[in-house]
């Protein structure tokens, strides 16, 4: 029988799921980061108050994603969780600690800086497993007949290194954004202060990256570089320096929203361009999309669902942010 | 493969999903029993359930709040630890994984936060309706889980092509043969669980009379609740024996420690299994009760663990303990439930101390018995991860030393040992403060939408304290 391929729909949820996830809890882990450099406690009041209401949202993306990677891509789950064991384990502890931090900090006032402290690093942590685990990814695993055949250290290599770094200074940025969007006053000036210096180490990590991954892959650099790809392409870099050139503008300007739209953009360009040089791979250099994908029928159960909850669960998210608009006020309890 | 990867990978996924299952064992009964309670608000108009309701929903919403962080460790480990399971079975359970993952999120993003923060949002009636969609979603999540759980135990509606599962039919896969005992025992055990919390908090409350009016109708209510469900748990219980006995011989011998296969054969209440020697010590047995109890005849006929290979035995002395301890709870809870009829009946339940210090005694048993019958079942299934058809030690990552599993056990250890407390603290003060006892005005609304659900508590007792 010859049925519609799931696998390009399933790509997409996949897709835009890693980046909703990416964008979302980005900018909260980053607001955690940001919170570790706050003077008062006052301030630090507003902070945690500016992902108050969201930030256990955005981390359930974490789960959804890594559960339609299981379901719909289950080769691809099966090779690189593992490869990423040990990146995998300190970023869910970090991000347990951090949760329990978020509350207890309220409740255990002798151990306020204790759990400041366990907060901020956390949300680091957290953010530079992640990065790393990017980094690992794009360079690729040792794969022998279907499973992964490297040592549980291999994920540890300079360039995963930088991506870690990089991720790290990213979320600063959105995190920076969210602050200039949702703060005033002195906290807003902080805020575009550590954002420059982001935006700074985000521009110095895309340029390492950029140089850096073609010249580990042939694959890459052809895709890239060969004609007429280079100039179909040429887009993507072009408008990163006009991002990032506008992004500097708003954070030395009055713009209350566009340092944090800024800071989209260029995760949006510096995705696609990890997009464009991995497709169609899912487990690079080893499995493609289709060939990783789950059988037809596993794609077409999981869909069903899917397409019920997922709008429903996209517009409540949408509601919940609208419900927090405007700027925080330092009143406001928690 | 290093076999001590393997052991570690099994210690570690019991560590992580023994702490975790002990959140949904209460949460599952809670989201009910607050549904009951708004029910019964808004059709009687009585505000002292309404009371009880905001008592129970702030400790909800902290157990729930540690299910969603652990909850979030599980889906990994099936990738860190059991890789080659997931590349294995991947295609039939994880799409029942991900509708347990998305049940979850929809009902977490959709009514949890009406529940929490919408009382004076909503009328009472849609207040009553999000208390159900809540708990319905629990049930949901329930569902799918243990349909992925009973897959493994016993496997249908699949077929194997090169050594991997591919789904036939999704209904056959779903309603596999144990999915349905499975599933009415432990949503069952959960309920009781959650009965026995309610009841030694209200017992704690009455004896040391706080909150002594809402107390009464906590504990009066959940003793008729418990009437009804110890014994129907005890009768589904035995029905999801029968259900082992045709479908896992195996682990139906290892649970009762018989080597032989024999008719008329007694039931050991008693025994120190014997493996090396295929034979028990110490054994306190009584005749025919075993046949009776199993087969539901005197002369029945089960196998023993000597019929099946060395290598596809489980384990026996740790399904025979944990099956005794589970079962020896459950008949402590339906004499407990028995007495309480009697002193229903002689008006003397809210005033004997010696009942109420009971009830207080057995309050954290229901999670003992959760935790002895997953044991029960789990080490059961043993020697395979899939009954029958994929063994343990082939479903375990072949990149993982056992070194690396000890490390990451061992941080999963220290970060549970801060937390699991630190939730008990919190809860433990909730309990202290009681319900409220005077008609409560309905708090002024934070926010929106719950944050992380622990912190309502926080905010809740903060303001209190």
């Amino acid at each position: 029988m010859n049925t519609l391929s799931l696998v390009p729909v399933w790509t997409l949820i996949l897709g835009a799921g890693i980046f909703f996830y990416v964008l979302l809890d980005g900018f909260d882990l980053g607001v955690g980061m940001l919170y570790g450099f706050m003077p008062n406690t006052k301030s630090r009041n507003i902070v945690m108050n500016a992902i108050a209401p969201i930030w256990d949202g955005n981390e359930t993306w974490l789960v959804l994603g890594g559960l339609a990677l299981l379901a719909a891509f289950p080769l691809a789950f099966a090779i690189i969780i593992p490869a990423l064991y040990f990146p995998i384990l300190v970023m869910l502890l970090a991000l347990v600690f951090r949760g329990v931090a978020f509350e207890f900090r309220f409740r255990d006032a002798e151990h306020k800086t204790f759990w400041d402290r366990g907060f901020s690093y956390g949300s680091t942590i957290a953010t530079l497993a992640q990065g790393i685990m990017l980094g690992a990814f794009i360079q690729g695993f040792k794969v022998e007949s279907r499973v992964f055949a490297g040592s549980v250290f291999d994920f540890l290599t300079p360039f995963s290194i930088l991506t870690g770094i990089a991720l790290v200074f990213g979320y600063g940025l959105l995190g920076a954004g969210w602050l200039v969007l949702k703060t005033e006053g002195e906290i807003q000036d902080r805020a575009r202060r550590y954002g420059r210096v982001c935006l700074g180490g985000v521009l110095i990590a895309i340029l390492l990256v950029s140089i850096w991954t073609p010249l580990m892959s042939d694959a890459i650099s052809k895709r890239w570089f060969s004609w007429p790809n280079i100039l179909v392409l040429s887009p993507v870099p072009v408008a990163t320096v006009l991002v990032a050139g506008i992004t500097w503008r708003t954070l030395n300007g009055a713009s209350q929203s566009g340092t944090f739209i800024g800071a989209i953009g260029l995760f949006a360009l510096s995705y696609s361009g990890i997009a464009i040089s991995l497709w169609p791979m899912i487990v690079p250099h080893h499995y493609t999309l289709d060939q990783a994908a789950s059988s037809p029928s596993t794609q077409a159960f999981l869909l069903v669902g899917t397409l019920f909850l997922l709008p429903i669960i996209l517009v409540y998210s949408g509601w919940s942010y609208w419900v927090f608009r405007g700027k925080v006020r330092p009143d406001v309890g928690y | 493969m290093d076999e001590t990867a393997v052991l570690l990978s099994r210690l570690q996924f019991a560590w992580v999903i023994g702490w975790h299952i002990l959140m949904p064992a209460f949460t599952v009964g809670m989201a009910s029993y607050i549904a009951i309670l708004e029910g019964l608000h808004v059709v009687t108009g009585r505000d002292v359930y309404l009371r009880i309701s905001m008592f129970w929903i702030r400790i909800f919403s902290v157990a729930f709040g540690v299910g969603v962080v652990t909850g979030v460790v599980m889906p990994f480990q099936i990738g860190t630890n059991w890789s080659r399971y997931a590349d294995a079975a991947g295609n039939v359970v994880g799409p029942l994984f991900a509708y347990e993952g998305l049940t979850a999120f929809f009902l977490e993003a959709a009514f949890l936060g009406v529940l929490l923060f919408g009382r004076k949002l909503v009328p009472p009636w849609a207040h009553f309706v999000a208390a159900l969609m809540v708990a319905s979603g629990t049930l949901f999540s329930s569902f799918w889980i243990l349909a992925a759980n009973s897959w493994m135990q016993t496997p249908a509606g699949y077929e194997v092509i090169d050594g991997r599962f591919f789904p036939k039919d999704w209904i056959d896969v779903i309603f596999n043969p144990s999915f349905p005992f499975r599933l009415a025992h432990t949503v069952t055990g959960f309920y009781v669980n959650t009965g026995f919390v309610v009841l030694g908090i209200a017992g704690w409350l009455i004896s040391n009379k706080r909150s002594v009016e809402e107390a009464r109708v906590m504990l009066s209510m959940t003793l008729w609740l418990l009437t009804f469900l110890v014994p129907l748990q005890i009768f589904l219980g035995d029905q999801h024996g029968l259900n082992t006995a045709e479908h896992q011989p195996a682990k139906l011998a290892a649970i009762e420690a018989r080597w032989n296969t024999e008719r008329s054969f007694p039931l050991a209440l008693f025994a120190i299994p014997d493996p090396a020697n295929e034979t028990n010590r110490y054994a306190i047995e009584v005749p025919y009760l075993g046949s009776l109890i199993l087969t539901h005849s005197l002369d029945g006929e089960i196998k023993g663990l000597k019929a099946f290979e060395p290598d596809d035995r489980p384990p026996v002395a740790i399904p025979f303990f944990a099956f005794r301890i589970m079962v020896g709870i459950g008949f402590l809870m339906l004499a407990l439930v028995a007495t309480s009829l009697w002193l229903r009946y002689r008006r003397r339940l809210f005033d004997s101390p010696w009942f109420l210090r009971g009830s207080m005694a057995m309050s954290p048993l229901g999670f003992v018995a959760v935790l002895a019958g997953w044991v029960t079942t789990e080490v059961g299934r043993q020697p395979w991860t899939v009954y029958g058809l994929l063994r343990t030690v082939d479903s375990v990552a072949p990149s993982l030393k056992g070194g690396d599993v000890l490390g990451s056990l061992l941080a999963y250890m220290a970060v549970y040992l801060i937390i699991y407390p630190s939730a008990v603290l919190i809860a433990a003060r909730l309990v202290r403060n009681g319900p409220a006892t005077v008609p409560v005005p309905v708090a002024p609304i934070e926010s929106g939408r719950p944050s992380a659900p622990v912190h309502v508590e926080l905010l809740q007792q903060g303001k209190s304290l």
